[in-house]
């Protein structure tokens, strides 16, 4: 058994009759999660360029505080549902600019900040950040970006995602790979067609939807072979 | 439209005409079941809950068993005397988040009934404290070599392996838990040819027909990892070969166990969150195959028509009656010409070749396969006659007929005029891990000993003691 992730409200109400789930409504207080810091899963970002991991991972993210978004399973997380819900306009220059580290954003009257962070691991664990802020974990929607200077031009290079749960991308504003449905987080679940990373700049915005369960994602680049694109550099946010 | 719809209403009555050789007998509802274990002659299997299931054949499953401590998601091994049960508290997303602890505790039965019947508290073993990221349930048990492991977790955050003391329980003193996978839960650990394998379930539990409940390995030299699937990915990347999915009217496999038969026959034991005939979560047993160093589910023999084919000489099993020759004129097929007419040949009809058999019993032996109605075999399970574990027992005769194939009191196989369902005229078919399968009547007349179907000559077909290191008990069903 069994995390309560995915349950369908049906069972969530048998179960809440049954005297024992609390915790996976989205409005229930947290058993205990006070604001436990960053660490050990996220450091503030560096200055400098950042190469990504030996595996291609991109390590270093604006994430933004998530947003509300209650939904008691995962198992409406349709194509339909996840594009209109995450492309859906939020904040002032979502998808259109680059934010900057510390600039607040306001969504339906709350004010949202951007967070520049690197990763200790391979993925961004969106529920700790979440955690570590005190924010809201469950029923939420994540957006992240960042940018990558490439040293030339890459053709027929794939974006490679994987994503807990549902989760959009957009390379330099082409949406590249979507992710729909309840997902787990694998490394390359979903592969993008083939595209072409431009020399110098290019931009990439994720979001990532969740309802109960942890949220997290992973993302790199892989060439024709399926072999992971290193030299890039994820720059200063 | 209309086309599709009478073919969706075609396809809807298909799946419910399905005959259950997948679907075990009895009242097998349960939710996380533990590893099967054997106790004074019965199976148990304990889920999420108090009790569990208690079977005598390992096919038909009632209610049963008594395991005391609550909580989910038990497991059971028998390490000398001793029942170590272990189960969970707390965690899960339950009341109030995923701080929870996995407790041991042992009985010397697991019959409620038996004098030996008692629960001895060993304690907690691992905890999560509800702020890792890491959630303390599902453990399952793995003993290699005398030394004890522990695998435990859930989708929030890390499975992990912790060592126990297999003489007490108790943890390994100075033991630390060892991350080995994420995106997981309802493991289990393996150990086969040098290889541990960490099986998990992934994918949507608890929501009946909509669960998409699948179970996945990945494979370590090491019970502390790395694990890694068929790709390479680790397991700690989210990583995992498929084991199972749902299937026929079975949907979302989950929480994986071992049940090792010997002679080459292992199966396992999962739930499906939903058999769709029942509406319930149930108890699904299915053969387990090795492929390439990996397990992978096998299947129940489905209902219907077969060559049986011996995997010694490639003959098939037959009555060992006259051949009938099909007409033909080899002379007009040598020398025609490409724009003759093309003159299909029809199959010979059952009529055409039983038209000399004899009226009593039939010898059986094996041939050249021929596509001829003697060598076709339709196999139905006999839903009245039970089954062992896992697997219902079969008919098996010659097709359009009641002919059915027979042990005999001296050892060997025949065809008899009709089905009785008598205990020699019904076969116990395992499929082996090698994909093959074994078929043993369920009695010999007079006999004790289990005995096969063997090839005990190229076409000559007998009853033996099965010998998993040779292929002459090995078959394979072959569509016509």
């Amino acid at each position: 058994m069994t995390s309560l992730k995915a349950m369908s409200p049906a069972l969530l109400a048998l179960t809440l009759t049954c005297g024992s789930a609390t915790l996976m409504m989205p409005s229930a207080k947290a058993a205990a999660a006070p604001d436990s810091g960053l660490a050990p899963y996220f450091v503030p970002a560096a200055k400098g360029p950042m190469a990504p991991d030996k595996d291609g991972f991109i390590r270093r993210w604006l994430l933004l505080e998530p947003i509300t978004k209650p939904n008691r399973t995962n198992s409406g997380f349709t194509g339909t549902y996840v594009r209109q819900a995450l492309t859906a306009p939020y904040f002032k220059g979502q998808f259109t600019r680059v934010p900057r580290a510390g600039e607040t954003v306001t969504v339906a009257g709350t004010p949202l900040a951007w967070h520049a962070l690197e990763t200790t691991g391979f993925d961004v664990k969106l529920f700790n950040f979440a955690q570590s802020l005190g924010k809201t974990k469950y029923g939420v929607i994540f957006y992240a970006a960042t940018v990558i200077d490439s040293p030339r031009e890459m053709q027929n290079v794939r974006l490679a995602v994987g994503s807990n749960s549902a989760s959009m991308w957009w390379v330099n504003g082409e949406e590249t790979a979507g992710l729909f449905n309840d997902r787990r987080m694998v490394m390359d679940d979903v592969v993008s067609r083939r595209i072409t990373l431009k020399k110098g700049r290019n931009i990439i915005w994720g979001a990532v939807i969740n309802g109960p369960g942890l949220s997290d994602f992973c993302v790199r680049f892989i060439d024709e072979s399926g072999k992971a694109v290193t030299d890039l550099a994820v720059s200063a946010l | 439209m209309k086309l599709l719809s009478t073919a969706a209403t075609g396809l809807a009555l298909l799946f419910l005409q399905t005959p259950a050789f997948a679907q075990l007998a009895g009242e097998p509802f349960i939710h996380d079941p533990s590893t099967i274990t054997e106790s004074g002659g019965k199976y148990y299997t304990f889920g999420t809950g108090r009790d569990g299931l208690v079977s005598e054949d390992g096919w038909t499953w009632r209610a049963g068993g008594n395991r005391p401590g609550g909580g989910v998601a038990p497991d059971i091994i028998k390490i000398g005397e001793r029942y170590y049960v272990a189960y969970a508290v707390g965690g899960g997303g339950m009341s109030g988040g995923h701080a929870s602890d996995v407790k041991i505790m042992w009985t010397k039965s697991l019959d409620p009934a038996s004098p030996d019947f008692g629960y001895h508290e060993v304690g907690t073993i691992a905890s999560s404290n509800g702020m890792e990221n890491a959630d303390a349930i599902d453990p399952a048990f793995l003993l290699v070599d005398g030394r004890l492991w522990l695998s435990y977790g859930t989708y929030f955050g890390a499975i992990r392996v912790v060592e126990l003391d297999p003489k007490t329980g108790a943890r390994m003193p100075g033991n630390q838990p060892v991350d080995v996978a994420i995106d997981m839960e309802a493991t289990a650990l393996l150990y086969r040819d040098g290889w541990y394998y960490l099986l998990g379930t992934h994918g949507t539990c608890c929501d009946g027909p909509n669960s998409t409940y699948n179970i996945r390995v990945g494979r370590s030299r090491s019970p502390l990892g790395p694990y890694v699937d068929n790709m390479g990915i680790p397991l700690l990347k989210g990583g995992g070969k498929s084991v199972v999915n749902a299937r026929g009217r079975d949907i979302g496999p989950g929480h994986f166990g071992l049940i090792d038969l010997g002679d080459g026959v292992e199966k396992f034991s999962m739930h499906y969150e939903t058999d769709m005939n029942r509406g319930r979560s149930v108890l699904g047993i299915r053969p387990l195959l090795w492929k390439d160093g990996w397990p992978v589910a096998g299947d129940n023999l489905r209902a219907g028509t077969y060559e049986i084919e011996s995997e010694r000489s490639g003959y098939a099993l037959q009555l060992a009656t006259d051949f009938v020759r099909i007409d033909f004129d080899a002379r007009r097929s040598f020398f025609a010409k490409p724009g003759d007419p093309i003159t299909p040949v029809p199959d010979q009809t059952l009529a055409q070749d039983a038209a000399g058999w004899p009226a009593g019993k039939i010898a059986v032996d094996m041939g050249d396969y021929m596509v001829r109605p003697h060598q076709l075999w339709s196999i139905a399970p006999v839903v009245e006659a039970g089954g062992v574990m896992g697997t219902p027992y079969y008919k098996i005769i010659i097709a359009g007929t009641n002919r059915a194939l027979a042990a005999t009191a001296n050892g060997e196989v025949e065809a008899v005029p009709a089905f009785t369902g008598a205990a020699e005229q019904l076969w116990r078919i395992d499929q082996l891990t090698d994909g093959t399968y074994r078929i043993m009547p369920k009695a010999v007349p007079g006999g004790t000993e289990p005995m096969a179907l063997v090839a005990m000559g190229g076409t000559t077909p007998t009853l033996a003691r099965f010998d998993p290191a040779s292929p002459a008990g090995r078959w394979t069903f072959k569509l016509p």
